[in-house]
């Protein structure tokens, strides 16, 4: 009989305990969210690291996790514009459409940077709101987490104090590792690189590094021989230091420049997962660190 | 508002000031609707004259057959949308034609709202729209792989069926993405004719789509659907005469649509394989008018069936290849004075190449060849098609 009534009380508490499922479009910030949440969420990313996440279709896979999550997480300024509002509408899900507290976009809590002045789709695709490629910049991570934290404390009331316990370890522990990896960067100020596409600004903007140029001749178009021969060109009598692109960007480009130059090629980690170690934030940003300073030597 | 109030009770929590942030994630210009324009035109050259074109054994609406011979507009589309407020989404599409005669008409493709607030998955959408039935009706012309519909949709559904009514649908909270829905229509629309004399509730839809992805690199979807649609004096034309159909006409559609990109990222290389099935019987009434003569009536009763399949491959970025073969069979049965239209005394068939260039997400060239057996003597169709897109961005249906 008590087993019997320990079994009834058990399934009575399984809704309460159910984890908080949760959709994040990219894997930084489902990486963010189990940071925050650990078990009381189930976070997964519609994004793979080897997916450029401006081309993803509205998948029958993503309806349905948009129709079961409590919370929508994504970068926003319009990265996601070709399939995230599509999705929204798809998956017949109230709570997490735009302007519910089921919906948050990272690029709200942190400043962007490359805001155009004008948008003509002769320059590209450009991105109206600014670059939105914002998790490059280490202390970003940390706004959205608070942003992130206080939602989760909102959408699932009941455990508010963890994320809230949780959070501040979170941000207690970042706080030091941006600290030393800012020292470690340090040597790095007023290097030049050049990167495939543009998805590298904040990371730039943290680290003091200076763009001199794109693979990409217009953000969005790949690479083409008559812009790399111009880009090789403008690269003569140049310092430059490496060349960086991500793991879903075709090598081809870079290794054609980089032989041609002797200027080292690398592939940073733009996500969680994306290179080797990467296993989460914090090792994200350690390989990326140690990338650049061990390329440099 | 709800947020504000969950807000406060959270308050000591509060980390960040969400709640302006909140404020300012409104996309679309302010409050305009998102405008997009798709330009769209050809050139063609048929080895047959495209006046003599038909499908035999099928009646087909008089607007259905080839695109102009030699150099035309397509359907320029202009479309808005934007959210109207929390609880609703609503858009609507023209298209912009020229007509044979040098003149310009005006079609309203779509003109619905559609709810986003609504419980439990279900979603109500209504006015003018595209029918979900099959995998290609819905899609926007522009966003074809190939620059005509496959044969079955031309014979059938008079390329797509976009009726006015209500559409109910709702996506079941599994893991395995199922969705199922009806639709409850004007009848205006082909197969269906003249909905007014069907007390404007001539044509209803059930459709159910289920799909998937097969680890990082593959997805795919499977879906059933049925139109159930009553035509009323439904006119076709004929080289020489016209046909007016009265009955009912109901159309079933299997399809399925399977994509895989390397490591899914389909921004380099990926194949998609489509196939769809659809069968229809007709029954009813058929008046038959010859040239210069009186019309005589008959009963028809017809069983048709066609299906299509196609492989598109990116095999290049921005530069993809594709195949498609499509079929069609007809067997009819008429009494009495048989309209030349329907004696099915051939299959059509066709086979359809093509290779486009998009040189961004935006534009796209596309060269098209098509060996078009639809009439026992073949036809060589060479079709070279532009496709712009100008402002809000398209979305990336699956």
């Amino acid at each position: 009989m008590r087993t019997l009534l320990a079994f009834a009380a058990l399934l009575l508490a399984l809704p309460a305990h159910a984890a908080v499922e949760i959709l994040a479009c990219e894997p930084e910030w489902s990486a963010l969210a189990t940071e925050i949440g650990g078990k009381l969420v189930n976070a997964e990313s519609a994004t793979t690291p080897q997916q450029d996440p401006h081309y993803i279709q509205a998948r029958p896979s993503l309806i349905s996790k948009v129709r079961r999550a409590k919370l929508v997480i994504c970068t926003g300024a319009d990265l996601e514009v070709g399939w995230l509002p599509l999705l929204l509408r798809q998956g017949g899900n109230a709570a997490v459409q735009p302007g519910q507290p089921g919906f948050l976009n990272a690029a709200d809590f942190v400043e962007l940077l490359e805001k155009p002045s004008s948008v003509d789709r002769s320059l590209g695709d450009v991105h109206p709101y600014g670059n939105p490629h914002i998790q490059m910049d280490p202390r970003n991570i940390a706004k959205v987490a608070a942003a992130l934290a206080d939602r989760l404390a909102m959408l699932d009331g009941a455990n508010a104090a963890t994320y809230k316990q949780r959070y501040e370890d979170f941000a207690q522990r970042w706080q030091a590792a941006v600290e030393r990896w800012t020292t470690a960067v340090a040597p790095l100020k007023g290097k030049k690189i050049v990167t495939h596409h543009k998805g590298w600004v904040y990371l730039e903007n943290w680290a003091g590094l200076v763009s001199v140029g794109n693979l990409e001749p217009k953000p969005g178009l790949p690479p083409s021989a008559a812009h790399l021969a111009e880009l090789l060109d403008q690269l003569k009598g140049q310092q430059v230091s490496w060349i960086v692109r991500s793991t879903y960007e075709d090598a081809k480009a870079s290794e054609w420049l980089g032989s041609r130059t002797m200027i080292p090629y690398v592939v940073l980690p733009h996500t969680v997962g994306s290179v080797p170690g990467a296993d989460d934030l914090f090792k994200m940003f350690d390989v990326l660190v140690k990338t650049l300073l061990e390329a440099k030597s | 508002m709800r947020f504000h109030k969950r807000a406060a009770l959270a308050a000591p929590l509060l980390i960040a000031t969400s709640a302006s942030a909140l404020a300012q994630q409104v996309t679309g210009n302010a409050f305009n609707p998102a405008v997009s324009l798709i330009l769209d035109g050809h050139f063609a050259s048929y080895s047959q004259d495209p006046k003599t074109y038909r499908l035999p054994g099928f009646l087909l609406d008089p607007e259905g057959g080839l695109g102009a011979e030699g150099l035309s507009l397509d359907e320029t589309e202009l479309a808005l949308s934007a959210n109207v407020d929390d609880k609703y989404y609503g858009s609507m599409s023209l298209s912009i034609q020229q007509t044979s005669d040098g003149d310009t008409s005006v079609d309203l493709e779509e003109a619905y709202f559609e709810t986003l607030a609504l419980p439990k998955g279900l979603k109500v959408k209504a006015g003018k729209f595209f029918s979900e039935i099959g995998y290609l009706n819905p899609v926007h012309s522009h966003a074809w792989d190939f620059y005509d519909a496959p044969l079955a949709y031309v014979a059938m559904l008079n390329t797509q069926l976009s009726d006015t009514g209500v559409q109910l649908s709702w996506v079941v909270p599994t893991d395995l993405y199922m969705q199922i829905g009806g639709e409850w229509l004007r009848g205006d629309a082909f197969p269906a004719a003249n909905g007014a004399e069907s007390q404007g509730t001539g044509s209803a839809t059930f459709f159910f789509h289920v799909g998937g992805d097969v680890g990082a690199t593959s997805s795919w979807r499977a879906g059933v659907s049925y139109l159930k649609a009553d035509a009323n004096d439904r006119v076709s034309e004929f080289s020489n005469g016209t046909t007016s159909f009265t009955g009912t006409s109901d159309v079933a559609i299997a399809d399925f649509v399977w994509k895989w990109a390397k490591n899914g990222n389909s921004r380099d290389r990926y194949y998609i394989v489509q196939a769809e099935y659809l069968r229809r019987k007709e029954d009813g009434d058929l008046a038959t008018t010859p040239t210069a003569a009186p019309s005589v009536n008959g009963i028809y009763s017809g069983t048709q069936s066609g299906y299509y399949v196609q492989g598109v491959y990116q095999f290049y970025p921005r530069w993809r290849a594709g195949l498609r073969y499509d079929r069609l069979d007809a067997s009819n049965t008429v009494s009495t004075p048989v309209p030349p239209p329907l004696v099915a005394d051939h299959s059509p068939s066709r086979v359809t190449v093509m290779a486009d260039f998009s040189n961004s997400e935006f534009s796209r060239m596309r060269l098209q060849f098509a060996r078009d057996e639809s009439l026992p003597k073949a036809d060589n169709q060479v079709v070279f098609q532009y496709l712009m897109s100008l402002g809000a961005h398209g979305a990336h249906r699956f």
